[in-house]
């Protein structure tokens, strides 16, 4: 058991043990694939969810009750973009720490980038984060690099890793900047099914740059990143897949052309899809405000006019997801001249709350749209069960309170980093409870 | 009456009260320097760290006579002699400055910010000597102080900054120091080299030489980086020089009491023929002069020395 003193509570799990007979009850379950948004009553038994039920079920006298009265009651949360930096930068983060930040924020699965050292290029190293998460408290599914060594030249072996687990690639960080390269792998990927997410970055456009290109950056005499930067890859990123007929997903969407790059794709046909994240939809480049470098991050924090539109790009669907890109950073990587700063922020203990503050209580996403983004699509993306509370599938489930108030407090966090943009400020909405298989591994006991 | 500002970080939010403190001390301290003895007791018993992560001869020099002539006691600071390389941080390396007991850091670094860094750092008084891409105020205070005393105002002037004005951070000081004073400020130079934001600075910008030379007061011309020709924002230093470079020609197109500036080092034969540099318009020399003076100017007033 390891607490916070917050009273929040992340459950060790014992895998030897029988899972615990859970009831949740009068909760609003949002379960969008079976139609369902009203109070019901959820059983959980053997690790399956027994029954979904109108009126409270009979239980044993060992059964775990948990009121879940105000509290929505959603299929376990996804979070498709994090960086666990193991192995390699165990001192960021590490397999352990990472997924009980990730239940603490209300995930029960995250997809892992292969950004580590070393990088995740082949069925081994698949392998081993595999085993790392045998006793963590979600899931986890790798994501394989779409080149050896992410240095965008030779494909990694796409199909041992494939079979060793990984349920992408990626080479996320940088994009794949040779054309035929990123062509390969797109006509390859088809075999396997899987998507080749994209990190769309003109590097001989971004490079130098620390904040978005604009207004503000002139004015603090920082070089900037453009826009043009991510449009411009994007660009050539839809019209390979269109040219190969191969998936992707463009990651971290930024930009207010990139929505509109994505929406014409998705007209023609392409198979594309997309996400964002909170910090993309929450805060702008002036928020950087005297050289925050907890607010640097790749993709940077655009303008105004490109919030607005990737807003309007979650609401028409353009933007199929919210991942966070979780991004844990050693202190002594922030506290530094921005210049100097690393790119990257920590997200998924805040990622559920900047959702609902800025989505769900401004009225541009219902929660059926939020369960699609966070839990629904990401699965299907990536070809993994889950997204539903339907009878009989595994009891993977968030009750999220959705009238906490609270002050972002990065002391708090399960992560082992504390880098957040979010410092300080008041969100909306938290976990309440987290049921990974059955098992209670996160709750918070005030 | 003292200043507003604790530090000097830049101009952008500078008052005009503080400005033409700054400057009317300066003047004052101008006189002292025409003096057989030119320094003064005021800041006796106070340390100043001059913290150099850039190279600089003139800014450093500038400062280092005006703190000794002060009457401070002076350390050097360079990136190249100290721990730098030893991979220390910034805030470790001020820290353990700060632990020797001094009372004012003046600071130029590659990364703009930096002097802002140092004041959440430290509670030494800050002094930006060039921060990056964002700052210099000390140069565009020294600027004003010699265009006011040029022209026995500030008021209603036209200046013209030409040249590399993306990568300056004297003109972006100069453009917002001058906006408060209520100068009229125009800055020029090729469409690369200005930034794509033109709307940043709040003045005119144009890629127009003779636009920018219309009824200007006070010509500036910026130092041309040479290197900036190898990252291929202008294709020649011949075709630079031909179409923004001030020479004998061109200044026959500009009003006959303007004055020629320039932050130096000068590139002659590049922004600024030679003729034109020691041409009895131009006040560049003036401009150093000015510079200890506003250096002392501000030193003594964020330093809280005795009266002069």
């Amino acid at each position: 058991m390891l607490k916070k003193k917050n009273g929040a509570v992340v459950y060790k799990i014992d895998l030897c043990s029988k899972p615990d007979d859970i009831l949740v009850k009068n909760g609003r379950v949002i379960d969008p694939q079976n139609n369902i948004d009203e109070i019901r009553h959820i059983l959980v038994s053997d690790g399956k969810i027994k029954a979904v039920s109108k009126t409270v079920p009979d239980t044993a006298p060992q059964t775990k009750i948990i009121d879940a009265k105000d509290k929505w009651i959603v299929p376990g949360l996804m979070d498709m973009h994090v960086h666990l930096r193991e192995p390699g930068r165990e001192d960021k983060e590490t397999i352990a720490t990472g997924t009980n930040a990730a239940v603490a924020g209300g995930f029960t699965s995250v997809a892992c980038m292969p950004n580590t050292n070393p990088v995740l290029d082949e069925e081994s190293k698949i392998r081993y984060v595999i085993q790392r998460a045998e006793n963590c408290p979600c899931r986890i599914y790798p994501i394989g690099a779409i080149t050896k060594g992410l240095d965008g030249e030779e494909l990694a072996p796409m199909g041992e890793m494939v079979k060793a687990g990984a349920k992408a690639v990626s080479d996320d960080g940088k994009s794949v900047s040779h054309s035929n390269v990123m062509r390969n792998a797109l006509n390859y990927s088809k075999s396997f099914n899987i998507p080749v997410i994209c990190h769309c970055e003109d590097s001989d456009l971004s490079r130098d740059g620390h904040i978005n290109e604009g207004i503000y950056s002139t004015r603090m005499g920082i070089r900037g990143i453009p826009s043009i930067a991510e449009e411009i890859t994007i660009s050539r990123d839809i019209l390979l897949a269109e040219y190969t007929g191969a998936r992707i997903h463009i990651a971290h969407v930024s930009t207010a052309g990139s929505v509109r790059l994505i929406r014409e794709a998705k007209k023609r046909g392409v198979k594309v899809t997309a996400e964002t994240c909170p910090h993309y939809f929450s805060l702008i480049d002036e928020d950087v405000g005297l050289y925050d470098t907890n607010k640097k991050m790749n993709p940077p924090l655009r303008n105004r006019k490109d919030r607005e539109a990737i807003i309007e790009g979650l609401v028409d669907g353009t933007i199929d997801v919210i991942a966070s890109d979780h991004a844990p950073h050693v202190p002594e990587e922030k506290d530094v001249e921005l210049d100097a700063a690393a790119f990257g922020v920590i997200g998924l203990e805040t990622s559920l709350a900047v959702v609902i503050t800025y989505l769900v209580d401004q009225k541009h996403l219902s929660l059926v749209d939020i369960v699609n983004k966070m839990s629904i699509i990401p699965c299907k993306i990536l070809g993994v069960p889950g997204g539903n509370l339907s009878e009989g599938s595994s009891a993977d489930i968030t009750i999220i309170d959705p009238d906490s108030v609270w002050t972002v407090n990065p002391e708090n966090f399960f992560s082992k980093s504390r880098n957040t943009a979010f410092d300080k400020m008041e969100l909306k909405g938290s976990a309440f409870c987290t049921i990974f298989e059955g098992r209670i591994v996160f709750r918070r006991e005030i | 009456m003292g200043l507003q500002i604790q530090h000097l970080l830049g101009l952008e939010n500078v008052s005009k009260e503080d400005i033409s403190l700054i400057l009317d001390t300066a003047d004052s301290f101008y006189e002292i320097l025409q003096r057989e003895i030119k320094v003064v007791p005021t800041l006796r018993g106070k340390t100043v760290v001059n913290l150099f992560y850039e190279n600089s001869t003139r800014t450093r020099i500038s400062f280092e006579l005006a703190e000794k002539r002060l009457s401070a006691a002076a350390l050097n600071f360079s990136a190249s002699t100290s721990s730098v390389k030893k991979g220390e941080s910034l805030r470790d390396t001020i820290r353990n400055i700060e632990a020797m007991k001094i009372d004012m850091v003046v600071v130029r670094h590659s990364s703009a910010g930096v002097p802002w860094f140092l004041t959440q750092c430290t509670d030494a008084v800050i002094v930006n000597a060039g921060d990056g891409l964002h700052e210099h105020p000390t140069q565009a205070l020294l600027d004003m102080m010699t265009i006011r005393r040029k022209m026995r105002k500030l008021q209603g002037l036209k200046v013209a900054i030409i040249g590399d004005i993306f990568h300056s951070r004297v003109a972006r000081s100069n453009a917002w120091g001058m906006t408060t004073m209520g100068m009229d400020v125009v800055l020029c130079g090729p469409p690369t080299l200005l930034p794509q934001h033109t709307e940043s600075f709040g003045v005119p910008v144009t890629d127009n030489l003779n636009e920018a030379l219309e009824g200007a007061d006070v010509i500036m011309l910026l130092r041309m980086q040479l290197e900036r020709q190898a990252s291929g924002t202008f294709p020649s230093i011949r075709e630079y020089r031909d179409r923004y470079g001030l020479d004998l020609e061109k200044l026959s197109l500009i009003k006959k009491d303007a004055i020629i500036m320039h932050p130096g080092p000068i590139n002659r034969g590049i922004e600024l023929a030679s003729d034109v540099a020691d041409s009895s318009r131009s006040v560049i020399l003036e401009q150093v002069t000015c510079g200890v003076a506003i250096r002392m100017a501000v030193l003594y007033l964020l330093g809280g020395g005795e009266n002069a």
